[in-house]
């Protein structure tokens, strides 16, 4: 009990928490932007990986922090706009096109890896995001360490979350993305090309989904490494739908999350004498198959979700 | 103004798609190559060299490829009924931790007892794996790609946490891996110094069995009902969640099988990297082959012997094996393009203008 009492009390844990939830509230408002247009996008492990891929090659050979950034964002959009030709104008299934692009993403960056570098045993470094310390509110003790000296990409996540909640609840183009993944007849009926939304929503969410990969070589760590992305993708998918599609919530559950893995690790190294580890590593995914089956029963999916649309045809 | 169309897709593109993919996907890894500076038909000939160059080398492929079966025949099973099983991977690792927590000594007996158990041990454990997520679908409504694809990550930490408990080898010099498999609950091999095993016969055994399941029988039928159309098959009277639940335990138990074979045929003790990944490419096998239970057997010697060749041409030339992935994620994007080439046809709709 004590223990515990001492892991929440340290700062340490709320930041962990925080840097634990970064990639995720990326590939959380990535799947929602995908989502809600009407296009399940299970492309995002692969995108994930890919992005965390390019960003770190690309700020390896020397394109700045920023521009790696870029260029993890730019791959994704590109991988998402693959799955959305297939899935959208063409029709085909979005569960066979994602985990295609899985596939795809994940050995094209393994490949890419390889090619650029063969010989390596241990993965070349590159200078991470370093920690912004928020003038003055960095200075506080315990919010100082535990909210105030994260990377600029933290904030850019929160960042995202308030961009994607005003597009989606306050501007026409956010309305027109939530109605073509509910009736896309009806999109198509005020003249607004569905294809063009669903292709444009599935590109913006993949770029997302990229730039979280991104995180996780160049702030959370400072290298690529093969199977680092660990799932993380999957459990997206599973927290899209506990937030019912719905950025803030996408937040909470990311932060949420966070908060579970943080407190796993530090019960882990608490109690690792008497516990296999494993049975810790677990509880993030089996918490997130809990929370998937407690959102089921009420999660109101998109009605087109999944439901490919021909134009000229009803 | 251009439409598109469905159309009857004719029995020569059930043919043609796959073997057009596989041949396209083939030919596109001539761009990795490419980038990688490699020759590339020498490259080319590398990888013909080793799947067909030596009657070891094609029996490696065969070995490679009766997991693939398996785990092939496992998705086109579950995806018939559109039960989208992503999780042969876990299956097939709790598959082979049944198979080793039996075989490997715990229970003694002739082979002929021993060697049915561990089978049936390894399927019945792989159904279980499967049979969960059903089963939170059909009650709950949740998911069953997202829990399918998450408990892949639960059971292989299972079986690492088994692998340094109760079922480590304790004359493993503190290896996490499991305690060898009995002679009596060995697969036998099929020829001499081949690595080839009776696990093969096994996986075609199922794939035969499978087609006249599919085909002949009531409940093949009824299969294909639920995953064509749920609601119009509770309508006619189908059980639609027991029919699921009957497909996710023989799903389950294919790509637990798989696992058996693999620790008790081909490496005789269980580590925690038993698989590259052959629960995933084994869906890539069951779209090859269209969820075919015949086609899936030559969709998984394609994907087997683009993986022993890709293998031998990088260890002669030094381009990453990852090429081998590439080929088999484009395969399965091509058929599915493929697919649609044979089931729609784009046709000009008049505007105005005079047809075309």
């Amino acid at each position: 009990m004590i223990e515990i009492l001492e892991i929440l009390a340290n700062p340490n844990f709320w930041a962990a928490t925080i840097r634990i939830a970064t990639p995720l509230v990326f590939g959380v408002l990535g799947a929602l932007l995908c989502e809600r247009a009407g296009v399940l996008n299970l492309g995002i492990e692969g995108i994930f990986t890919a992005g965390a891929m390019a960003g770190w090659m690309a700020a390896w050979l020397g394109a700045g922090l920023w521009g790696g950034v870029l260029v993890a964002a730019v791959a994704g959009g590109l991988f998402g706009l693959l799955h959305a030709v297939l899935t959208v104008p063409l029709g085909l299934s979005q569960h066979v096109s994602g985990l295609g692009v899985t596939l795809l993403a994940t050995s094209v960056a393994y490949f890419g890896y390889r090619t650029a570098l063969p010989d390596v045993s241990s993965p070349p470094r590159i200078e991470p995001f370093p920690p912004l310390d928020v003038p003055l509110l960095s200075e506080l003790p315990f919010f100082g360490p535990a909210l105030f000296q994260h990377t600029a990409l933290t904030w850019l996540a929160l960042g995202m979350v308030v961009v994607v909640w005003w597009v989606m609840t306050r501007t026409p183009l956010g309305l027109a993305i939530r109605a073509v993944g509910d009736n896309p007849d009806a999109v198509d009926a005020q003249g607004l090309s569905v294809y063009g939304l669903r292709i444009g929503a599935v590109m913006a969410g993949s770029a997302l989904m990229a730039v979280g990969g991104a995180f996780l070589t160049m702030a959370a760590f400072d290298a690529f490494f093969f199977g680092m992305v660990n799932g993380r993708g999957w459990i997206c998918i599973a927290l899209v739908i506990f937030a019912s599609w719905r950025p803030w919530k996408a937040l909470f559950g990311a932060l949420l999350f966070g908060a579970f893995d943080a407190f796993q690790v530090r019960l882990q190294t608490a109690f690792g004498e008497e516990v296999p580890g494993q049975l810790f590593l677990m509880t993030p995914y089996i918490l997130s198959i809990i929370a998937l089956v407690v959102a089921a029963r009420r999660a109101d999916y998109p009605r087109a979700l999944l439901a490919p649309w021909f134009k000229g045809q009803r | 103004m251009i439409r598109i169309e469905p159309r009857e897709p004719s029995a020569l593109t059930n043919v043609a798609v796959p073997v057009g993919a596989a041949v396209i996907s083939l030919g596109l890894a001539a761009v990795p190559l490419a980038l990688a500076g490699a020759d590339i038909l020498a490259a080319f000939a590398l990888m013909w060299g080793g799947v067909f160059g030596s009657l070891f080398a094609f029996t490696e492929t065969l070995t490679r490829a009766t997991p693939l079966i398996l785990t092939g025949l496992a998705a086109a099973v579950a995806f018939r009924a559109r039960l989208w099983n992503i999780g042969g991977e876990g299956q097939l690792y709790l598959g082979a931790l049944a198979a080793v927590a039996i075989g490997s000594g715990a229970v003694a007996g002739p082979a002929w007892v021993l060697l049915p158990l561990v089978m049936v041990a390894g399927a019945l454990a792989g159904a279980a794996a499967l049979v969960l997520p059903a089963w939170l679908k059909t009650r709950f409504g949740a998911d069953e790609v997202v829990t399918t694809l998450l408990l892949n990550f639960v059971i292989l930490l299972f079986v690492q946490m088994m692998l340094e408990g109760p079922l480590q080898d304790p004359m493993g010099m503190g290896w996490p891996q499991s305690a060898p498999v009995v002679e009596e609950a060995t697969l036998p091999q099929l020829l001499d110094r081949m690595r080839l095993h009776a696990g093969l016969l096994v996986g075609l055994a199922a794939a035969v069995i499978l087609h006249g399941v599919m085909t002949r029988t009531t409940w093949g039928l009824r299969m294909r009902a639920v995953g064509e159309n749920a609601p119009a098959a509770r309508h006619a009277g189908i059980p639609v969640t027991r029919t699921l639940l009957w497909v996710a335990v023989l799903s389950g138990a294919l790509a637990g099988l798989a696992g058996v074979g693999e620790v008790a045929g081909l490496k005789g003790y269980l580590t925690a990297d038993l698989s590259p990944g052959y629960g995933y490419a084994g869906i890539v096998v069951a779209m090859l082959a269209r969820l075919s239970p015949l086609g899936v057997v030559l969709a998984a010697l394609f994907v087997a012997a683009v993986f022993v060749g890709a293998d031998t041409m990088s260890r002669a030339i030094g381009v990453s094996s990852y090429l081998a992935d590439l080929v088999v994620a484009t395969s399965l994007l091509t058929v599915l393009v493929g697919g649609f080439v044979a089931r729609y046809r784009v046709v000009r709709v008049r505007t105005g203008e005079a047809r075309q």
